[in-house]
């Protein structure tokens, strides 16, 4: 049987839920890359050329890493959510140039609601690819949908319900690939945790509510993931001691969404690039007289 | 009254002057040159990681608004060019200065409708028939600059009088600014077209080709990749381009759409001209041009994304790539030695 191979990273972090009990549902074996180390670090950088994204260059290791492991790769495309939802121009390329860095099949499915591809569409396509019936695909496909839809439901409810937390609380402005790898985001949403500060991640709102709260700060914006990520600072604002914007180096649509929203915003702010020679005890200093200050403004 | 100024790319400024002035009952300050006073400005007040044409651009806002401009356009594309207008509002408005800044296109579509709703803003006396009238004169301008440029960039390096084609190339230019109508436009691109085709050149028999790809601002604005076409031409090497203003309007998207149909490193659209560069190369390759120049500004992302197939296509075809970014602090002196090499390098390959 063929075996697909998932690289953890970028898109990993929004459809994690989706794919896994999709492929457990049509029984299709497959292999998640491990977590963020640094020998995958080091392979991504090898992989790539040296202007690339941070994040992207996480992702190019994995996929290094699955390349002698499994028989297909998967890496699906994300165009746009409509004209005025577009993505990063990474999510619309990597694709292509995972096909053409390595020699390896790709499987893939396109979600391009301008031209009418959804994502089920998108699922049949891969279920298709991989040859299965259209009557296991629907099965598959409903009950996997409903499983991420509970399942995101759940995590919105618990990151909101933290917003009435008496202990300081900091939201975490940046995409879940970023927050939640192990070599990016984890070590600071960890030391924020472990210094008895409520931490809410930007990526956990309902997206229908803040992406209308996006454009308050800006009509024009059409980045839907910064959607996501500002509206989600709208929303909470009031309630929040602070916030801590994360971003790789050099991610495009940060450097001008983020910038434009923190010259708006008038909660404390404290904006962190990671990049490949970044180091925590760097990060941890900056974070530590933040947090002393955000203290001392709380009590 | 509102003055209107707008970012200068290149020589497109003339025909955008021409639109405005004509189309609009503001006054219209035409941006002046980019200078390395210019840049300055826009490397002061930009966020860190902005891709570099934000920053000039920024520079030569800055510059508009200091000689009296208190209304600016800026136009958008298919990355985050679009988003520029918004933050650049946002930092002259720090800067105290009171100025409304509008995006022409958004989300990388331009459309009509958006076009005469910010015309109408500006000015309450606008009439859409003149923006259609004059609008068409204006592309069919862009369209004559760009044919008698590729005729210019194909021979400028063999021209026998020296600085015989920029003189006249100037003259051109300004003739174009005092057009009546598509008649006149007519006949004086056709006068200049014959003048350009007497000019004198000598062409020897084994000269190089070079064609260069890249990024729009980067490729299109001289001051931006250090005259780098002008150090080609020194060196006799006849220059082909594709990405000009009249692809970018009128032809992308049908030649797009047929090509990602028939090319078989990939399969989309890879985000702003991504794909066209991949077409470009390849198009290059097979006509035996001797090598390609791929220029980008810093931090471009579509263009930092296409890299590895571009040089996987170019590898397979056995043509060298030069990779050049630039940024504000791109020295001519390195950039030289680099191209040097480039070009020395291609005449060995000749010579074998």
């Amino acid at each position: 049987m063929n075996k697909v191979g998932m690289p953890r990273g970028i898109f990993y972090y929004y459809y994690k839920d989706l794919w896994t009990n999709f492929f457990d549902y049509l029984d299709v074996p497959y292999i998640v890359s491990p977590k963020t180390n640094k020998k995958i670090l080091r392979m991504g950088i090898k992989n790539s050329n040296d202007e690339v994204c941070f994040a992207m260059k996480v992702f190019l290791g994995h996929v290094a890493f699955l390349k002698d492991k499994c028989d297909y790769l998967f890496i699906p495309r994300i165009d746009n959510f409509k004209s005025s939802n577009q993505t990063c121009t990474n999510f619309l390329a990597l694709y292509d140039i995972v096909r053409n860095i390595f020699n390896k099949p790709v499987l893939h499915y396109n979600i391009d609601l301008e031209h009418k591809k959804t994502i089920k569409k998108g699922l049949f396509y891969l279920g298709r690819c991989l040859g299965k019936k259209d009557k296991e695909i629907r099965k598959a496909y409903r009950q996997a949908y409903k499983d991420y839809k509970e399942k995101r439901e759940l995590d919105i409810k618990e990151n909101i319900s933290k917003l009435k937390s008496e202990k300081l609380k900091i939201l975490i402005v940046a995409h879940p690939y970023i927050t939640y790898d192990e070599m990016l985001g984890k070590d600071i949403t960890d030391y924020l945790s472990s210094h008895n500060i409520e931490v809410i991640y930007s990526d956990k709102f309902n997206s229908k509510i803040t992406n209308k709260l996006a454009l308050k700060y800006s009509k024009d914006i059409y980045f839907k993931y910064n959607k996501d990520n500002i509206g989600a600072l709208k929303y909470c604002e009031n309630k929040i001691d602070g916030v801590i914007f994360l971003s790789a180096f050099p991610c495009g649509p940060d450097s001008l969404v983020n910038e434009l929203v923190m010259r708006k915003i008038k909660v404390p702010y404290l904006n962190l690039v990671l990049d490949d020679n970044s180091s925590f005890a760097g990060f941890e200093t900056r974070l530590e007289s933040f947090t002393d200050m955000l203290g001392e403004l709380h009590d | 009254m509102t003055k209107v100024s707008f970012p200068i790319i290149g020589n497109y400024n003339i025909p955008a002057y021409y639109l405005l002035t004509h189309v609009l009952n503001t006054e219209v300050i035409s941006p002046p040159p980019i200078t390395s006073k210019t840049i300055e400005l826009g490397v002061k007040y930009s966020p860190d990681f902005v891709c570099t044409p934000f920053k000039y651009t920024l520079g030569t806002m800055i510059e508009g608004v200091e000689k009296g401009a208190d209304t600016l356009i800026q136009l958008g594309g298919g990355c985050r060019y679009g988003y520029y207008a918004s933050l650049q509002e946002k930092i002259l408005a720090d800067l105290n200065y009171k100025v409304k800044v509008y995006n022409l296109v958004t989300a990388g579509k331009p459309s009509l409708k958006r076009i005469i709703k910010i015309f109408k803003e500006i000015d309450s006396e606008f009439k859409s028939v003149k923006l259609f009238y004059y609008g068409l004169i204006t592309l069919k301008m862009v369209k004559y600059m760009d044919k008698i440029d590729d005729y210019i960039r194909e021979n400028i390096a063999f021209e026998v009088e020296k600085g015989s084609f920029e003189t006249l190339k100037e003259e051109m230019l300004s003739a174009f600014k005092s057009i009546k109508g598509f008649i006149s436009l007519r006949k004086t691109y056709k006068k200049y077209l014959q003048k350009f085709k007497s000019l004198k050149i000598y062409k020897p028999d084994n000269y190089l080709k070079v064609g260069v790809i890249g990024e729009l601002y980067t490729l299109m604005e001289p001051f931006a990749n250090n005259y780098l076409e002008r150090i080609l031409s020194d060196n006799k090497i006849s220059i082909k381009r594709y990405t000009t203003a009249t692809y970018l309007l009128l032809k992308k998207k049908n030649i797009m759409k047929k090509a990602l149909k028939k090319l078989k490193v990939i399969k989309y659209n890879l985000g702003a001209d991504g794909a066209d560069n991949v077409l470009n190369t390849k198009l290059l390759c097979n006509e035996g041009y001797d090598g390609i120049i791929h220029l980008k500004s810093a931090f471009c992302t579509p263009e930092i994304g296409v890299m590895p197939i571009i040089s996987k296509i170019a590898d397979e075809k056995d043509v060298p790539v030069l990779f050049l970014t630039f940024d504000a602090n791109t020295s001519e002196v390195g950039l030289k030695t680099r191209l040097e090499a480039f070009f020395d390098m291609l005449e060995m390959r000749r010579d074998k």
